[in-house]
């Protein structure tokens, strides 16, 4: 046994309303320059639809995360390591800026400038990469945003396998939900394993995956690798970026930027113990509804001493055991069962982990054909089937998100007993296999949700391996190259000098 | 061509090339770490790399090993297993002709992407367009060759560039006068082959030294970093 610890996150989607806010902070930090104007290392999707880029999740076209050979090795969907160096020279499964969007600014000085004239000065929009004008926008990070956009084609979403997904097409029966999404930092990550030149990196001490912005040659390899499509190639630098889970912040005991910033306190940070021994053994189990299962299994109980002390003896510092025993992620994906793994059919062991939305009770139902289950709904009968949830979070095993879901409704039961009718109905509880007590402590961390619940972070020790006194007047965080900022305008070696795109007068 | 300019092109000018193509890697890779990449544009423009930069690529490294296997290797060993002068010129001729003419093909085809594409025009440097067309005439130039080769085909001249190059490794003062004699078009191919060398450094040529064949025998594939000093069990 080696035991890591590793800061995970879980996303309460019960919660999300989808106000990007999350998205937008992420962006002005990390992402506002050239090259990286197209890349949102955390976006919003509403779903159903096919996401940003189109149809990441369709891995019969892109080819990320891994796959079982015939004698049961793992081994990435585009190919073993000969095969990827084959595809160096032009990468079929790499997607084009076209299936993200292309960038664009609007000509606003012209609304200033324009002479006087009949009609209104429009600003019209420019490409952010040629300069030119483009007549019309067909694509952007967050077109199919509340359902925009026609079903048959926001109905190619592969969540739908196994679902009759046309009645969902009707209006009566239509129903959404958000997906915030940004990097897994998986136990098992493909794009570190498709990246040729050994630049990206899962860090020892806390598990965020990185990209070594000095090692990386832009061979692209990665961006086919993962099948969240959450590595970005920066056109301007030829490197690919990702999201850093804020780690600078991380590392002094900060939530990461989205969580910090999320509005509907739907986001949870805290210390996951997991045995890195055995996670090649989780990741290439046979049936890929056992995935889940498997990941569930390696990790380790932060109470059980026998862990805490094979912890201690692989170099977990003591903060990090304590923060481990008040995670909440342990406590949902764990003690609950309310959180799972995104797409854990890719078995990159994800970490970003997702708690699935209740909706309203279907309208059949409600007519008085209402199923009920002891005194609570069905949640079969929920709006959003209970399939297109479990092809998401269980490759299409349905029972833990059901159970999942039924423990969210217990707590609603249970409070409301409490608080409306004055009375304890531990019957409740049991009913879902969770005491009373639990689903109090359920209901201070999911509905309270209060900020030192919701963030358990313990520090990075870089007090332990690093001298402060040599780094001091240092730059800390920069893209590479001393203290770049990543606007890249050198000259001897650099990358293209650009001038500034300006808008010509339309009349010019 | 007088003797001085013969022996400052193919005698001196080799020496300066190679020191700038040794010295400007190892400064851009020490200082410039961030711009050491293969500058790929395939995001930007999938359309015509996806033929181009696979003939390219094939192309240009058939004939690379080609010259480096054809050049530097000495004379006696090709005659020590057999391999008559005549036969290993024809075998270049053939093996150079073919890959060179795929290296060309898809460097046009690359070269029209580059200057025609608004996406990649705009994002394109002065040295990512000037180093594909120097490419592109050395490459005519090269096939070029073949022609006047194909004039001669004793190997008797292909002898005299492998003992060129040899002397230029093994710091012959008199390398410059073994290809005196040889026809401009191989004069100005080699002229412009150390000038690919010269300005090697300042292109987007570096990513070859970052070519990742050590990923074939990487062990595992995950790859984890520790920032502990000490050694964990």
């Amino acid at each position: 046994m080696k035991i890591r610890a590793q800061i995970g996150k879980v996303l309460n989607l019960d919660k999300c309303i989808g106000c990007h806010t999350c998205s937008v902070t992420c962006k002005n930090v990390w992402t506002s320059r050239e090259g990286m104007e197209y890349a949102w290392f955390n976006n919003v999707e509403t779903k159903p639809g096919i996401g940003y880029p189109k149809e990441w999740e369709n891995q019969k076209r892109w080819n990320g995360g891994w796959i079982t050979t015939r004698s049961g090795k793992l081994q990435p969907r585009i190919g073993a390591k000969w095969r990827v160096l084959a595809k160096i020279f032009a990468n079929p499964d790499l997607p084009e800026i076209d299936d993200y969007y292309e960038p664009f600014t609007f000509d606003y000085e012209h609304l200033q400038t324009a002479p006087e004239s009949k009609a209104m000065p429009t600003a019209r929009p420019r490409s952010l990469i040629s300069g030119e004008r483009m007549e019309k926008i067909e694509w952007g990070p967050n077109w199919e945003e509340i359902l925009g956009g026609e079903f048959a084609k926001r109905s190619k979403d592969v969540n739908f396998e196994g679902v009759q997904k046309e009645i969902y097409g009707q209006f009566e029966n239509t129903f959404m939900m958000y997906l915030p999404r940004l990097c897994e930092h998986c136990l098992n990550p493909t794009c570190s394993a498709s990246c040729p030149s050994g630049a990206i990196y899962k860090r020892e001490e806390d598990g965020i995956v990185l990209i070594d912005q000095e090692k990386c040659r832009g061979w692209r390899m990665c961006i086919s690798g993962c099948p969240y499509k959450k590595i970005y190639y920066n056109w301007s630098s030829g490197k690919s970026e990702k999201c850093t889970f804020c780690y600078p912040r991380i590392e002094a005991g900060q939530p990461t930027v989205c969580s910090e910033t999320c509005v509907g306190r739907i986001r949870y940070l805290g210390v996951m113990l997991y045995d890195a021994d055995r996670i090649e053994e989780a990741a290439s189990v046979p049936d890929e509804k056992d995935l889940y299962q498997a990941q569930l299994d390696i990790f380790l109980d932060p109470n059980d001493p026998q862990v805490q002390a094979q912890a201690r003896r692989d170099g977990v510092p003591e903060a990090w055991l304590e923060a481990a025993k008040r995670s909440p992620v342990w406590k949902m994906a764990m003690e609950w069962k309310v959180a799972f793994p995104l797409h854990p059919e890719y078995r990159t062991l994800p970490m970003v982990w997702y708690v699935p939305p209740l909706s309203p009770i279907n309208a059949a139902a409600s007519a008085g054909k209402i199923g009920i289950d002891g005194e609570m709904p069905d949640v079969r009968s929920l709006r959003i089937p209970l399939r297109y949830l479990a092809n998401l979070l269980t490759a299409g095993k349905e029972e833990p998100v059901a159970l999942g879901l039924e423990r969210m409704l217990a707590m609603r039961g249970y409070m409301r007993a409490k608080t409306v009718d004055g009375a304890i109905d531990e019957a409740i509880a049991q009913r879902v296999g969770l005491t009373g007590a639990q689903i109090e402590d359920m209901y201070q961390i999911m509905a309270i949700a209060n900020y030192e619940d919701r963030f358990v972070i313990p520090t990075g020790h870089r007090e332990a391996d690093e001298d402060a006194m040599e780094v001091r007047g240092s730059c800390g965080f920069s893209f590479g190259n001393g203290c770049s900022g990543g606007a890249s305008g050198t000259g001897l070696f650099g990358t293209p000098k650009r001038e500034r795109i300006k808008a010509p007068r339309e009349n010019a | 061509m007088n003797a001085w300019f013969n022996t400052a092109l193919f005698g001196i000018y080799p020496y300066i090339a190679l020191a700038v193509l040794a010295l400007g890697s190892v400064v851009r890779y020490e200082r410039e770490p961030y711009t050491w990449r293969s500058g790929s544009s395939q995001l930007l423009r999938r359309r015509q790399l996806m033929v181009g930069s696979v003939l390219f690529h094939v192309g240009v490294l058939i004939v690379f090993f080609g010259h480096l296997g054809g050049l530097l290797t000495p004379i006696w060993l090709f005659d020590l297993v057999g391999i008559g002068h005549g036969f290993k010129q024809l075998l270049a001729m053939v093996v150079g002709g073919i890959a060179g003419g795929f290296a060309l093909v898809g460097g046009l085809v690359l070269a029209h992407r580059r200057l025609f594409d608004p996406r990649i025009r705009s994002t394109s440097s002065f040295s990512d367009i000037a180093i594909l067309l120097l490419l592109i005439v050395q490459l005519i130039l090269g096939l070029g060759t073949i022609v006047v080769s194909a004039q001669h085909l004793d190997g008797g001249e292909m002898v005299t560039f492998m003992a060129w190059a040899q002397g230029i490794v093994t710091l012959d003062p008199a390398a410059a006068s073994y290809i005196a004699g040889a026809s401009w078009i191989f004069k100005l191919h080699i002229f412009l082959g150390l000038t690919i060398f010269l300005v090697f450094p300042f292109t987007r040529l570096v990513h070859m030294l970052s070519a990742p064949v050590r990923y074939l025998w990487r062990p595992g594939y995950q790859v984890v970093r520790s920032r502990r000093r000490r050694a964990v069990q």
